[in-house]
Parts: C-alpha cells; structure tokens; sequence
C-alpha cells in the first residue's frame, strides 16, 4: 500500500505545478501579448474613448432611443458578475405572470408581433444579442425618439446585424450595445435620449 | 425547424467523428508507448516524472495494484482540492478576495472535479478564487480525464492479452496521456479560443460606466485555459455560473462548434484506439455505430421537442414562438442548443450552453435519460468505452443465451463472473439515483431547494441524482443545492457512480486478462457488422428504459401532457 501512496502524492504535486500553474500562466502569457483585446473582455469605447463595456456582454437599456436588450435573469438584471438564467420550468407560474408582464409592456409601444426572445431571458442573462426581427419592431421607436427616418435607423442597425456562421451555424443576430453605439455615433438625436 | 439546424446537427456530428478517427490512431500510440513527434520534447519530462513519483516502469500491474494506484491517486487528488478550497482564503491569486468553502461545498465541489463530474453547487464568479481554478479545478479537469483513459488503456490490454497478469502501469498511463494528448491540444486551442473572443486574465474583473450610466462589473479569469480542457476532457465545469451559456465561455457560433467536437472527439477517439490496440476494428466500429446512431437521434429528438412542444405561457400572453427560448441565447437558437445538449448528456461532460431546466418537458426528459442510459454514447473520455464493453458484454451474454452457446467477446469467453461484475457495474446507476430521489422526496430540508413545483420538481431532483450519479455534472439549475443535504448526498452519489463502478470493471479486466486468447470459429457471435450493433442498441434502451421509465412517467412524461393540455 505505501507503494502507492508515494506516486500518489509526488504526482499530485507533479500536475498541479505544471497544469495548474505552467499551463494558465503560459497561456495567459501569450494571450495578453497575442490578442490583448479579446483576452482583456473585448472591451468597447465611445465616440469620447470611455470604456462603456464588452461588446460580448449585455447591459441595461431603457432610453427610448436606444435598443433594448432581452430581459435578463442575472443578479438584479445584467449583472456581469453573477450570471444565470430563471431557470423557470414550462408550466411555472411565476414565468407565465412574467411574459405576460413583459408581453403587455411592449404592446403599450404598438408595433408588430412580438418575438420570442423580446419576452424570454437567455442562459446567462447577458445575451449580447437580439434577433433582427425584435430590432426590428424597435425601429420605429427609435426613430421617433432620435427625430430621424426608419429608413436611417434601419440602415445603422444592418451594418450591426450578423448571420449565421457559414450560412447554417447559430442563429441571425443584432449585437445591442454596437448598434446603440453606432446609433449614437451616425443618427444623433435632436435631443439627447434621457439618460 | 429549418434545414439549417438540420444541417448544423449533422455537420457538427460528421466533423466529429472524422476528427476522432486520425486522434485514435495517435491515441493509441500514446498508450502502447510508440514513438510520437512529440518524443524529443517530452521524452525527457515524463523520464524525470517516473523518477520522482518513484515508479518501475519494468514491473507491470494486475488488475488489483492498478485499481489501488486510481483510489490512491484520486483520494490524493480528493484531500490536496479540499484542503486548497477550504483554505483559499489565505492562498495567492485571490483578487476577488473570496473565502474559503464550507465543509460541504469543499466536500461536494473536490468529490465532483476528481471523479470527472464537475457538478457545480455554487455560482463560481462568485465563490472561486482565480488561484483555486488553475491550481484547483484546471488542474482535476485533466487529471480526472486522464485517469478515465488510463483505465480504458488498461482494459484494451485485457483483451490483447493471452493468459496475462499484468494491465500495464497507472502511473505511466495517466501521465503519457496528460503530457502526450492532453496537455498540447489544450494549449493549442485555448490560444484559439482567446483568438475568438475567450478571456484569460488574471485580474478579477473590469468596472465600467455603462452607456447609459450604470456601474457594471466584468468578471474575469483565466477563460479560455479551463474552457478547452473542460470540453476535451468531458468534465464541464463552468468558470461562470451561467456556463458554455455566457458570452465570455462561448461567445460564438466558431466557439460553440469547437467546444461541442471538443467533448465527443476524445470519447470516440478511444473507441477507435480501442480497435487498434486490440486488432479489432470492425468490432470498434460497431460501437462507435452505436455511440453516434443514439447522440444523433438525441439531438435530433431535442430540436425537435424545443421547436414543436405549444409554450402555454407564450399562448396566453399572445406571443407567437416557434422556438422555446427561455434559457437560450439567441446566437445559438434551438439547434445549436440541441446538439450540444445531445453530446453533453450523452459523454457525461455536463457542461451547457442552454438551461435544461427550462427546455420543454421531452426536451429536458431526453437529456436525462442520455445521461441514464450509463453516460456511454459516447460517454466520458475512456469511461465511455469501458461502460460501453459492460454493454458489449451483457449483449454477447444475451445473444449467448438465445442460441445456447458460450458467448465470446473479441476472443475472450464470457463467463458468469464477468457477468456478474457487469451486472454489479450497471446496477450501481439505478440504485443510487432511484433510492436517493425517493428519499429527497419526501424529506422537507431536500425540497426546500426547489425553484419549480409538481412534476417539474421531481424532474429536478431525478436530474440531480442521475447527472451526479452519471458523472455528468449538468443540472436542472433551479435547484439550489448549495445546502447539507444536497452536498452531501450528491458528493455520495459521484463517488458511487465513479468507483463503484470503476472497481467491477477493473475485475473483469483481471479476469478477461487472464483467459487464453480463442481465435473465432463458425460458432462465434460476430460482435461487429448491423446485426450486432442493433442488438447492443436495444440491450442499451431496454435497460435504460426498465430501470428508469417508471419515475420519468412521473417527472417529463407527466409534465408534457400537461403542456398539451394547458395549450388546448
């Protein structure tokens, strides 16, 4: 049995140095020289050069101007620090009472159908992104609030639109806090959206 | 559904399998000690490896000093992760100034990364330190894999061997694997998971003023680093709570294929090393036939579920979905949530880019009972091929008895004492997570943990005692399971679901060593070809679905006709 015990611990000590410390700080060695950016969160800037967030991470938008992201389940809501999802099973009722909540809000702004991600939170609570057609139903919105034409609006919000991975992997999608970003930059409001 | 999730379901499929055919061919090369192009860097590390842990490598082992050397090795494992969790506090690498664990999260959270499961019964951003998971958990990510195909080396030798004693060295298995596969397609992918938008830091977070004024903090660690050996190893233990679901694990369709071919390729991959070691590539590729058929029809039987089931919470709020996105992220949708769901439940890796909890009744149903279906399809890396022999076992026995002849496997005669221990083996997973729900079932301090109630309450205990029990590691996650009880029980069930069935296989190893080597004659049962594989098909649900029927009745069945009947 102490034949065993020796290998046991002296490998244990073995792996942890060089897996648990040789390989992440390697890794994390070359990663912050190769690709700061990505390594660093993917963080994005204003037109000021403030950092404002990660492009990869949604925060909260509630100006009329802007894009609003999908409902979100993390922490008190877009808490990059605690993500997770409801969780909600398909027959709870607190989930029913919760799209139906977010489902009359949305009505109130009139527009068309409402689509499934505008009333349902994501995994992790901070999904990046909506669908074209919940940007869509937003246009008018936002143009109203910008004092610009949908045409214009639309316009910016397809140059932040990706589709899928070639052509048949993930799903189409508009990147929020981009397209809010460029909305800002090349449609600035008559009056500036309510901060 | 479209052709494009079909297409997504089946190219991802397809990709992996044709990755895992060449990675079996150099697998195999790694356990039967062949010169690789890696010898001139790593020869010299593993020689000066052996020297220090003080290990023979001329004295090969039987079947019971090398089971002793996997209990030796993980209970070490065991006791250095509990110990470093416990005390993170006053460890290095702790920007977060994180606290250590209490004794039963440390005594879940070390039981789960040793025996490969990765169960996660905390919110990690905000309970590990950057330095518990790189010396802690990274470190468990590959070891625990390793040890898997050490165990699956150990029992291609079995089969090679005519009259034979010895199953090769442990010491050497674990560490050939994790110096030789391991180690170098992790350092070469998390560098390409960075590229793609991965984090790895070492700081613990970025504060930033959001565009409209809000303080928002960024949590970071070492990402990528963890994220690629989590999948290759089939562990699925998640830096983030929210899993391969957060943006910063996964935040693309580029990444989310990779991480998917990532967690089966391995898996598969010693099934074809397997053939090669034992010169029985027909049979290996009746089992891999078996793997692929059954995650195939999982995945699409998921798509299917998550975009046909009605949604009666969307129908009384006069939302139109075709698609059930609770807990998806829209970059993903339901196919690329689907297929990963297919393959995490299927190779016990566990790791999620969706909630299950929130699929519809069949879709969360369907990866349950992958995972009780012995977590063999293609299961974990080398778990999976030992816990499919069990089932190759059973099968030859089955078809033994139906034409009244001693059944034969790949040479070996089978004969009632490799049953037995097969019988014990497969018999582990229902008592465990039966007997365990039924007790959580009744018992106030277990429900307390609940988030939904009814039928969809049981379908979160029966998740948690079959992932934990499986070795998988994914959740219903409403369950909060941070709690006595629940540490503890599941902590027990992994134990179970990993060494109580490691040590069964390991005795058939023993005694399939020691059996003269038969060459086939026209009595023989071919064990490859369609007829084979269909019949170990059928062996698989037939037993998976005897032993686990009754309760899912209880749980998804019961919940999806509800759902139709709320939709009507």
């Amino acid at each position: 049995m102490l034949s065993q015990i020796r290998p046991a611990i002296v490998s244990m000590v073995f792996f942890t140095a060089l897996l648990g410390l040789g390989y992440p700080l390697a890794v994390t060695g070359i990663a912050q020289a190769a690709f700061p950016s990505q390594a660093n969160g993917s963080l994005v800037t204003d037109r000021a050069g403030r950092t404002v967030g990660s492009g990869l991470i949604a925060q909260a938008f509630a100006g009329p101007g802007y894009l609003h992201p999908r409902p979100s389940a993390a922490g008190k809501g877009y808490d990059a620090a605690a993500s997770s999802g409801s969780n909600y099973g398909p027959m709870n009722p607190d989930y029913a009472a919760r799209v139906k909540t977010d489902a009359d809000a949305l009505r109130t702004e009139g527009g068309a159908a409402i689509p499934v991600d505008a009333v349902t939170t994501s995994g992790s609570g901070l999904d990046p992104d909506i669908s074209p057609a919940y940007a869509e139903r937003q246009i008018q919105r936002i143009a109203d609030a910008r004092g610009a034409t949908p045409a214009r609006v639309r316009e910016v919000l397809l140059a932040s639109t990706t589709g899928p991975t070639l052509g048949f992997l993930g799903q189409p999608r508009v990147n929020v806090l981009k397209a809010n970003l460029a909305l800002d930059a090349r449609v600035p409001a008559a009056h500036p959206p309510a901060r | 559904m479209d052709w494009r999730g079909w297409a997504e379901i089946v190219f991802t499929i397809g990709l992996t399998l044709a990755l895992s055919v060449p990675l079996g061919v150099y697998l195999a090369r790694v356990w039967t000690g062949e010169r690789t192009w890696l010898d001139p860097i790593l020869r010299p590390v593993e020689a000066f490896a052996y020297t220090a842990f003080g290990v023979d490598r001329d004295k090969g082992q039987g079947w019971l000093a090398y089971t002793g050397s996997v209990l030796a090795f993980s209970a070490a494992g065991f006791a250095i992760l509990y110990g470093l969790l416990r005390l993170q506090g006053l460890l290095p690498f702790n920007p977060q100034g994180f606290a250590g664990l209490s004794p039963h999260l440390a005594f879940n959270t070390a039981i789960s990364f040793v025996t490969n499961t990765n169960w996660q019964s905390y919110v990690p951003e905000a309970t590990v330190s950057t330095f518990s998971q790189m010396a802690g958990l990274t470190v468990h990510n590959f070891v625990s894999a390793a040890t898997g195909l050490a165990i699956a080396a150990a029992v291609a030798r079995a089969f090679v061997a005519n009259r034979g004693e010895t199953l090769g060295i442990f010491w050497v298995d674990v560490t050939r694997v994790t110096l030789y596969v391991l180690l170098p397609v992790s350092l070469v992918f998390s560098l390409v998971l960075v590229a793609l938008g991965v984090p790895q830091s070492l700081a613990s977070g970025v504060e930033v003023t959001t565009v409209e004024g809000a303080k928002q903090t960024l949590a970071l660690f070492p990402v990528a680093s963890q994220e690629i050996i989590k999948q290759f190893g089939a562990n699925g233990g998640g830096v983030f709570n929210a899993n391969s679901a957060h943006p910063f694990e996964n935040p693309n369709a580029w990444t989310n294929l990779i991480q998917i071919v990532a967690m089966n390729v391995l898996s598969l991959a010693a099934v074809f090393a397997f053939g090669r070691v034992v010169l029985a590539r027909r049979e290996a590729r009746a089992l891999a036939a078996v793997m692929v058929i059954l995650v195939t029809a999982a995945a699409g039987g998921l798509y299917a579920a998550e975009t046909m089931t009605p949604q009666p919470a969307m129908i009384a709020a006069g939302v139109d979905a075709p698609v059930n996105m609770e807990g998806k992220e829209v970059r993903f949708g339901a196919p690329s949530t689907a297929v990963f769901s297919a393959f995490t439940t299927g190779a016990s890796d566990g790791a999620v880019n969706g909630m299950h909890d929130s699929f519809s009744p069949l879709g969360g149903g369907i990866a349950m009972f992958m995972i009780q279906l012995g977590e063999i399809l293609p299961g974990g890396v080398g778990s999976g091929l030992y816990g499919m022999m069990v089932m190759a076992l059973l099968a030859v026995f089955v078809a033994g008895l139906m034409v009244g002849r001693t059944p034969e496997y790949l040479g070996k005669k089978v004969e009632a004492r490799e049953i037995k221990f097969a019988m014990l083996a497969v018999l582990i997973l229902p008592i465990t997570i039966l007997g365990f729900t039924s007790v959580a079932a009744v018992l106030p301090s277990a429900l307390a943990g609940l988030l939904n109630h009814g039928p969809h309450g049981l379908s979160e205990m029966l998740y948690a005692y079959t992932s934990a029990a499986g070795n998988n590691g994914s959740a219903f996650a409403g369950l909060t399971a941070n709690a006595p009880w629940w540490n503890t029980t599941l902590g027990i069930a992994m134990l179970l679901g990993r060494f109580a069935y490691i040590v069964p296989v390991m005795a058939i190893a023993g005694s399939i060593a020691a059996k003269p080597k038969l060459a086939p004659t026209a009595g023989t049962l071919p064990s490859d070809g369609p007829l084979f594989t269909g019949l170990l098909i059928g062996i698989i649900l037939i037993l998976g679905g005897l032993q686990f029927f009754p309760a899912l009745a209880l749980g998804p069945i019961v919940e999806h006709f509800q759902v139709l009947a709320a939709a009507r």
